[in-house]
């Protein structure tokens, strides 16, 4: 009990901000702005982490080292992913993202 | 008795010459054909006679005759007793059978080679005709009345091909649409007839149908529909198939329609043999009409002297050879059906099956004489139009004997056969229905009339018609089956009948009844006394007489417009009500059925293609719902 | 002091990902990732909140800044998203808080009562990189090659096509 804030708040934040990750994922039409989504969904597993490392655990570290990967890991693939954007957008000058559906049927 | 094994061979031969007349008969000259038909049927012809000599006239018979099976073979088993066999059955009426199909059958055969000559299709013929031929003795010496159904439509096959001969005319099409269509339906009423009797009794085999005294018909008695015994039923419906084949009033129609084919096969078939099928078919179940269904037989009496009326009456007004013939073909097979109709069983009391077969028998010589001699005519006049005719006995002598021969028995002159089979039946009637009697003995009155106005017609008649080329007589190979024709003719009413084929397969004695015999030559005299007037020379009174009848006469020539009935019948009522309903629900609910699986499948599987969209988004929101519904029923419905 | 941080948290990612032009979109990002740092504060892992401020706020927010700059015209206004769309987020995220929460709601978490392990740079320094049990050296290295490997591949995707008609 962090200054008597219970867990289940912690938790109810890092979900609803996963959630709001996942629908503003699907809802967005910009390659970028979905990027930026899926940093938000990246971050509410950090806070997950930490706190359980926190409450539950406070003896160990795991939790923080493995958020540790997770922010190197979103960093390596946020790199990637403007590059291939930076590529998508040469090829058709805009980044919407229903322009890019060569894989259907 | 030496075994009869060889019988087998009288049937085998044709269905040999059948198959290879009909799959190499294209490679040879047409007469090769011709040839090995005639000379297999020639075969057959020779062993029924050994077959009929030894059976009738060697060993005793005073206890009657046995029924030999010299063949028998189980083909279907459906229970212990009852199972179909094929085989042999020699009996009295089926030995004459033999006889009588092979004898007209090699006539024919003979016959066709000079009238066929130099027709297309003539191997075709040969194959058609060994092919019926195959069927009818088939028929005749069934064991059981399903192998005789199994021939019996082989019969129905054989004639429609050979009808329908000449295919490239629409009106022998036709006909042989029509003689199948009508004798099919015929036969459905005889399939049901065959399956009422044979549940009733359990078993097909005509031995134990008709054994005298036999117990099977105990279960019978107490079985009845709409308060007709379920035997009655079934006779009755057994002989409508057997009134199909043989062109009982009503189903008579196909007969005179059926003079489109070659004139040999009017001969083999509609004279002498496929119409007396029916006639057979009575005769061999004779017994059990007899004694399990006596208001079937009644029927069978009535059925019969109404059609030998209704065709004699219609005979006298027709011009076209070929149709009298077929109308008095009509007439003379209801003088025999009346025959089985009348009688009684055993000894004196079977006159009437006696006088049957008989009359089936030289009715047979002397019908395929008349039409074998009216193919002569039609060949040498190039018209089957009787008012085209006249005076022809210049010209075709031998045609011209023959021809006289067999009006002068088909009218019942004493000293030639068709007097003692025509007056066995007269005294059968007498002895049981006056009324039927009465019909008869007119019936032989105007059978005289039309067959002597036909022979007045074209051989006396208009003396110096002229002909666009001067007819001539036969070639010898036409010629030599109507002088034999004429032969027997004349003595086959010497055989004695009433010692070889009888109802209960034992001679009785039996003598000529003058009462009887005296008053049907008279008016058989009259008859020809009559066409004499009219008909010899030609002259205008004919004409004034039919005006003067009027519209009796349109009626009568128009066949009583009875084809105009059935053809409104099966156009506007059975077309248009159950024909076209049926056809309507088979196209648009079944056809619609298949089709809309298939369309079905085919707007699902588009609907599911459209899931590959290749948006990235939708590919999320189905991971993330798909991830969420395991989840949910894992987490509910698991637990 | 959670509650105000986690109010940011919740009303900035809302904004986030329903503003209409991008660029704010950027910034309310950068607003989320300094309240979670301010939650990692709070937490007492101050490690934790300084890494996220320098690679999440530092790096990551400046190079989605910067290719926003490269691809777009920064005063283009979104269209509103399709119906489709919005019905399929907005049910997925429904359907998904809900399920979550339920869940977690009904769990009773227990508390250990072992003592507070003092978190400092040498504490975590030795941690990442021994070789004994809690030892993390291994995704360490890993996580050096992947972060390569990942330089190289963004290099190589996003270079230019050399023109085939420039003389050599």
């Amino acid at each position: 009990m962090i200054q008597g804030i219970p867990l289940e708040h912690f938790l109810i934040v890092s979900t609803i901000m996963f959630f709001i990750g996942v629908c503003g994922f699907i809802i967005r039409r910009n390659l970028i702005t979905m990027l930026m989504a899926t940093e938000l969904i990246l971050n509410s597993v950090n806070i997950n982490f930490v706190v359980f490392n926190r409450y539950l655990y406070p003896d160990q570290l795991q939790g923080q080292f493995f958020s540790l990967f997770i922010v190197g890991i979103a960093a390596a693939e946020a790199s990637v992913a403007i590059a291939l954007i930076i590529n998508i957008y040469r090829k058709m000058q805009n980044i919407e993202v229903e322009n890019v559906n060569e894989l259907k049927f | 008795m030496t075994g009869y094994t060889y019988t087998v061979f009288i049937i085998l031969i044709p269905l040999v010459v059948f198959l290879i007349t009909g799959l190499l008969g294209m490679k040879w000259k047409p007469i090769v054909s011709g040839v090995i038909g005639t000379i297999g049927m020639g075969i057959s012809w020779t062993l029924s006679l050994i077959t009929a000599g030894s059976y009738f006239f060697s060993g005793n018979h005073a206890e009657g005759f046995q029924t030999i099976l010299p063949v028998e073979t189980t083909w279907l088993r459906f229970t212990d007793t009852l199972h179909i066999n094929m085989g042999i059955l020699l009996d009295p009426i089926s030995v004459m059978m033999l006889v009588v199909v092979t004898t007209i059958s090699f006539m024919v055969h003979l016959y066709s080679l000079g009238y066929m000559k130099g027709e297309t299709g003539f191997a075709r013929f040969y194959a058609f005709l060994s092919l019926f031929t195959f069927s009818m003795l088939g028929l005749v010496i069934a064991t059981n009345i399903f192998q005789m159904y199994i021939f019996w439509e082989l019969v129905g096959v054989s004639s429609f091909l050979l009808i329908g001969f000449y295919y490239q005319k629409p009106s022998a099409v036709a006909a042989s649409k029509k003689a199948f269509i009508v004798t099919r339906f015929a036969d459905l009423g005889f399939l049901i007839g065959i399956l009422i009797l044979s549940f009733v009794t359990g078993t097909f085999d005509f031995g134990k149908l008709t054994e005298p005294g036999t117990a099977i018909f105990g279960s019978a008695a107490s079985m009845s529909f709409l308060g007709i015994s379920a035997l009655t039923w079934a006779m009755t419906l057994i002989f409508i198939g057997g009134a199909g084949k043989s062109a009982m009033f009503p189903l008579h129609i196909w007969l005179p329609d059926a003079m489109e084919g070659p004139t040999p096969v009017s001969a083999l078939i509609h004279a002498a043999t496929m119409v007396v099928a029916g006639v057979f078919l009575v005769a061999r179940m004779f017994p059990v009409i007899h004694f399990q269904a006596p208001a079937a037989q009644e029927i069978i009496g009535y059925v019969g002297g109404f059609t030998s009326l209704f065709a004699a009456v219609i005979a006298i007004t027709q011009y076209d050879i070929k149709r009298v013939l077929a109308f008095s073909t009509l007439s003379q097979l209801g003088y025999m059906m009346l025959a089985l109709g009348v009688s009684g069983y055993g000894g004196e009391e079977g006159l009437g099956y006696m006088a049957s077969m008989f009359h089936l028998f030289t009715h047979a010589m002397f019908k395929a004489l008349l039409f074998l001699g009216a193919g002569s005519i039609i060949h040498a006049v190039h018209s089957n139009n009787m008012y085209d005719m006249g005076g022809l006995r210049k010209y075709l002598p031998i045609t011209h004997i023959t021809f006289l021969i067999a009006c002068l028995t088909i009218a019942g002159v004493p000293f030639l056969s068709g007097f003692f089979s025509k007056d066995e039946i007269l005294v059968a009637a007498l002895n049981h229905n006056k009324l039927l009697f009465a019909i008869e003995f007119l019936v032989a009155g105007l059978t005289a009339f039309y067959m002597f106005r036909l022979y007045f017609c074209v051989f006396w008649g208009k003396e110096d018609r002229h002909y666009h080329h001067t007819p001539h007589e036969s070639p010898l190979v036409m010629t030599i089956p109507l002088m034999f024709l004429a032969v027997a003719s004349i003595f086959a009413g010497y055989i004695p009948f009433h010692h070889l084929v009888t109802s209960d397969k034992i001679g009785f004695a039996s003598e000529m009844n003058y009462m009887v015999a005296v008053p049907s030559v008279l008016i058989g005299l009259f008859g020809i006394a009559m066409a004499w007037i009219l008909y010899k020379k030609e002259s205008e009174v004919p004409a004034k007489l039919a005006k003067s009848w009027g519209i009796l006469y349109t009626a009568t020539y128009n066949k009583f417009y009875f084809d105009e009935i059935y053809l409104f019948v099966t156009r506007k009522i059975i077309f248009n009500y159950i024909s076209r309903p049926i056809a309507w629900f088979d196209r648009h609910v079944i056809d619609a059925f298949m089709v809309g699986i298939g369309l079905t499948t085919e707007k699902i599987s588009y609907q599911i293609k459209g899931m590959q969209s290749g948006q990235l988004q939708h590919y999320a929101f189905m991971f993330v719902a798909g991830t969420l519904a395991l989840a949910l029923s894992m987490i509910y419905f698991l637990m | 002091m959670f509650y105000l941080f986690a109010g940011i948290i919740l009303i900035c990612s809302l904004l986030s990902i329903t503003t209409r032009r991008i660029l704010r979109a950027a910034v309310y990002l950068l607003c989320v990732l300094l309240a979670t740092s301010g939650l990692y504060f709070m937490l007492n892992y101050q490690f934790m909140a300084a890494v996220q401020l320098t690679l999440y706020a530092g790096g990551i927010v400046v190079l989605i800044i910067f290719s926003i700059l490269l691809t777009h015209h920064i005063t283009h206004r979104f269209k509103h998203p399709n119906i489709t769309k919005l019905l399929m987020g907005i049910g997925a995220g429904s359907i998904g808080i809900g399920l979550a929460l339920v869940t977690i709601l009904s769990h009773s978490f227990k508390a250990t009562t072992n003592p507070e392990l003092p978190v400092d740079m040498t504490v975590i320094g030795t941690q990442l990189l021994s070789t004994e049990k809690n030892g993390y050296v291994l995704p360490f290295e890993l996580i050096s090659i992947l972060l390569l490997a990942s330089m190289i591949a963004a290099i190589v995707i996003a270079k230019k096509e050399k023109n085939k008609n420039t003389e050599i």
